[in-house]
Order: C-alpha cells, then structure tokens, then sequence
C-alpha cells in the first residue's frame, strides 16, 4: 500500500504546491491521475517515487519511507517519465548495465515486449526516435517487476498501433500485488485501462474513486434535452448540444466518459463527491 | 477494440461473450479464454473483465472450476436466448414501437411489409 499523509512541499515560498496533500493507493489497480497543466502530476509523482522530498509530512511506499531511498524500496518501483535521456549504447548493454539493480527481472518478458514493440536491436538508444525510446523504456520498467510502476504520461509519442499494443501489455501485466500509476492528458487513450480515477487540483487531491462505483452512481449523457434540471450534476456544450453528467436512476451502469467526469470534477468537486458518497 | 455504446465497458464484452454464444463459436462444456486474455483482447483493465466473468457467471451462463477456468454452462446457450430475449423486450422493443408510433406505423403495416419482402435467411 502507498499512503501520502498531510504532505506539504512548494518550489517557491508562501507558493504552497502540496498543501496537507493526503493519498491512499491500494494494490491490484490501476490509477489514472489527471490533473490541468501545472497542478503537480509530476511533482506528486516525484514525491512517491523519492525523487522529491515533503517539506513536511510522509510519503510511505510498502512500508518505506520514500525519501529514505531504502534500496529494498527501490528496486520495487519503476518511473518511466514524460522527458528523459538515454545513453548512446544498444539495448543489450543498456539491460545488463541496469537490469541487476532489480531482483525480480525478467529477460524472457523483455525480449517478449521488445519485440511486440518492434523496437531494433542493433540502434544506439540515443539514435532512436522519441516513440522509439519510450516504448524501449515501458517494456524495460515492466520487465523489472516491480510493485509500483509510475507512468507519466505513457501514451505521448506512441503512434496508433503502440497505444493498443501499449493497452494489451498493461492489460496482460497488471496483477494483484501491483500498483500502477499512470498520469495523464490523453484520457480516451487510456479509458478503459483505468480502474480508479484520481484528480489533483489546486494543491490538493480532490477525487479518488473507483469507475465501477462512478458507473452506478452516474451516467454520462451526450444529450441532455429533456433531462430534468434536478437530475444534472453537469453540464457543458458539446459540438452545439449539452452534454453533462446526470443522477443514475436506472440501475443499469454506463460507460464512465472521462472528459466529462474530469471537466465536471474541476468544475465543482464536490457536488460529485456528494453524489457518490450520500 | 474500440467501445461506443453508452453501456458500461463490462457489459459490452459480455454482449461479446454472448455473440460468441449464439453463433456456436463456443459450445456446452468449452473452456473459454481466461479474464486476463480476454483483458489484453480488449485492451482493457483486468479487473473490468473479472467483472464480465462474474456477471455471466451470476447469470449461469458460465462457470468456474477451480484451478482449471471458466467453461460455457450445459445450458449455457438457452440462457443465453433467454437473457437476449428479456434484453430485446424490455430495452429494445419499446424504441422501435415509438418508432412505429412516431412514424404512424401499425403492426398490420410491418405485417404486410414482412410478408412482401421477406427477409433473408429467415
């Protein structure tokens, strides 16, 4: 389990990022964390990983201080980040550099998820393309094993058949003792991989919830007209039509539409969180 | 695979499962793909498709042996009918009849129409 507790961190004075930031994550799941532009998604994942320290509070990561930078913790948890660099050397000798370091490494689902990828053998990683590396980058943090894996936005630079080969690998690498964290833009690349949306805004989390619990509580409409005011919990123009989220009557679940259920999160968190929680 | 339809992501795998069903791809007894194949089939969360195979399974469609997998029910196939059946009732049925009523359409009217153009492979 992943518990940040009454973290507080800024970059500048009296400019609190994280102000008494608190953020349970279970394993077995995986978690999109979705945030606007400079609301922290990066910092915060940072701070789980250890590459960060709270001002004050704790980030405890399977029982480990995360700052401590324990390396029993350490080789547990893989980032692959948003911007990176790799060295001017092939794969094989990037792997047995780096592989080592992670006790439950395994060769065999590297070479597997390599070659899903496509990714060559004989290109220097620093000679490849951006999408190139970061696929490179995806198969290696899933080949370590370890129980945390962080990923900042893992879809960008990915062309078309990447994001669904990237869908399948997730798909077949998730298990119960994992947890997965997954930071995001591109939510209709992800949807369906995510099992708990989670939103960070203004220094604070302000929504964790499971989209099995969100589908029973909500339904997503793209048309409104004759929705009664009183069964709306929001609502947006979309393409010349109100679309918006609505009190679920029906008992039947709907497809959890995460635009929507982002842009009326940041809207009014807690008019959902009360719907979900009454 | 790409979803659309505004039902929930577990639901619209278990229409999947149901096709399969009623075309005969899958049979009494079968063994069908475990809930994580079916996972990295539809590029989705395995905890989605464990919901998939738990609603089929409430339903008696399919079941679990332990150990082994899940395998299509004896009578995997009728409830499967009967399911569809309920389903076409009970959501799809009143559309098309407000359909009918908003068009001006009597049942008399479908009738005739049936019997001129009957339709293929029926």
């Amino acid at each position: 389990m992943i518990t940040l507790q009454d973290v507080q961190f800024s970059y500048k004075k009296n400019k609190p990022l994280f102000d008494h930031l608190n953020l349970t994550l279970q394993p077995g799941f995986i978690y999109g964390l979705l945030g606007k532009n400079g609301a922290g998604k990066t910092s915060l994942l940072k701070h789980i990983a250890g590459l960060l320290y709270p001002d004050a509070g704790v980030c405890n990561i399977f029982g480990y201080e995360a700052q401590a930078r324990n390396p029993e913790m350490l080789q547990d948890i893989f980032l692959v980040p948003e911007e990176f660099a790799l060295p001017g050397v092939l794969p094989a000798s990037y792997v047995k550099l780096h592989a080592p370091f992670y006790s439950k490494f395994n060769y065999e689902q590297l070479n597997r998820y390599l070659a899903e990828f496509d990714i060559p053998t004989d290109t220097k990683l620093a000679n490849m393309s951006y999408g190139q590396k970061k696929k490179f980058l995806i198969s290696f943090a899933l080949a370590t094993n370890a129980r945390l894996l962080i990923l900042d936005e893992p879809t960008n630079g990915l062309d078309i058949p990447s994001k669904s080969q990237f869908r399948k690998i997730m798909a077949s690498a998730l298990d119960e003792e994992k947890v997965v964290i997954i930071s995001t833009h591109q939510v209709r690349d992800l949807e369906n991989l995510i099992d708990n949306v989670v939103v960070l805004e203004k220094g604070h989390i302000i929504f964790n919830r499971n989209i099995a619990e969100i589908s029973e509580r909500m339904a997503f409409e793209h048309n409104l007209r004759g929705v009664d005011e009183t069964e709306i919990l929001y609502a947006e123009d979309m393409q010349g039509r109100r679309a918006g989220i609505v009190k679920n009557q029906s008992g039947l679940e709907t497809r959890v539409d995460l635009e929507l259920l982002f842009n009326g999160i940041v809207k009014d968190a807690a008019v959902i969180n009360n719907h979900l929680t009454y | 695979m790409e979803f659309r339809e505004s039902q929930a992501i577990y639901l619209q795998i278990a229409e999947r499962f149901f096709e399969n069903i009623l075309q005969k791809k899958w049979t009494s007894g079968d063994k069908i793909p475990s809930i994580r194949d079916m996972a990295v089939e539809f590029e989705v969360n395995p905890n989605t498709t464990m919901r998939t195979f738990n609603y089929l399974q409430d339903k008696g469609v399919i079941y679990n042996k332990r150990g082994i997998g899940y395998f299509l029910a004896d009578d995997g196939l009728e409830k499967t009918i009967a399911l569809k059946k309920e389903q076409f009732l009970q959501e799809e049925l009143p559309l098309f009849l407000r359909t009918m009523q908003l068009l001006g359409l009597s049942l008399d009217d479908l009738k005739a129409y049936v019997q001129k153009h009957p339709l293929a492979g029926s």
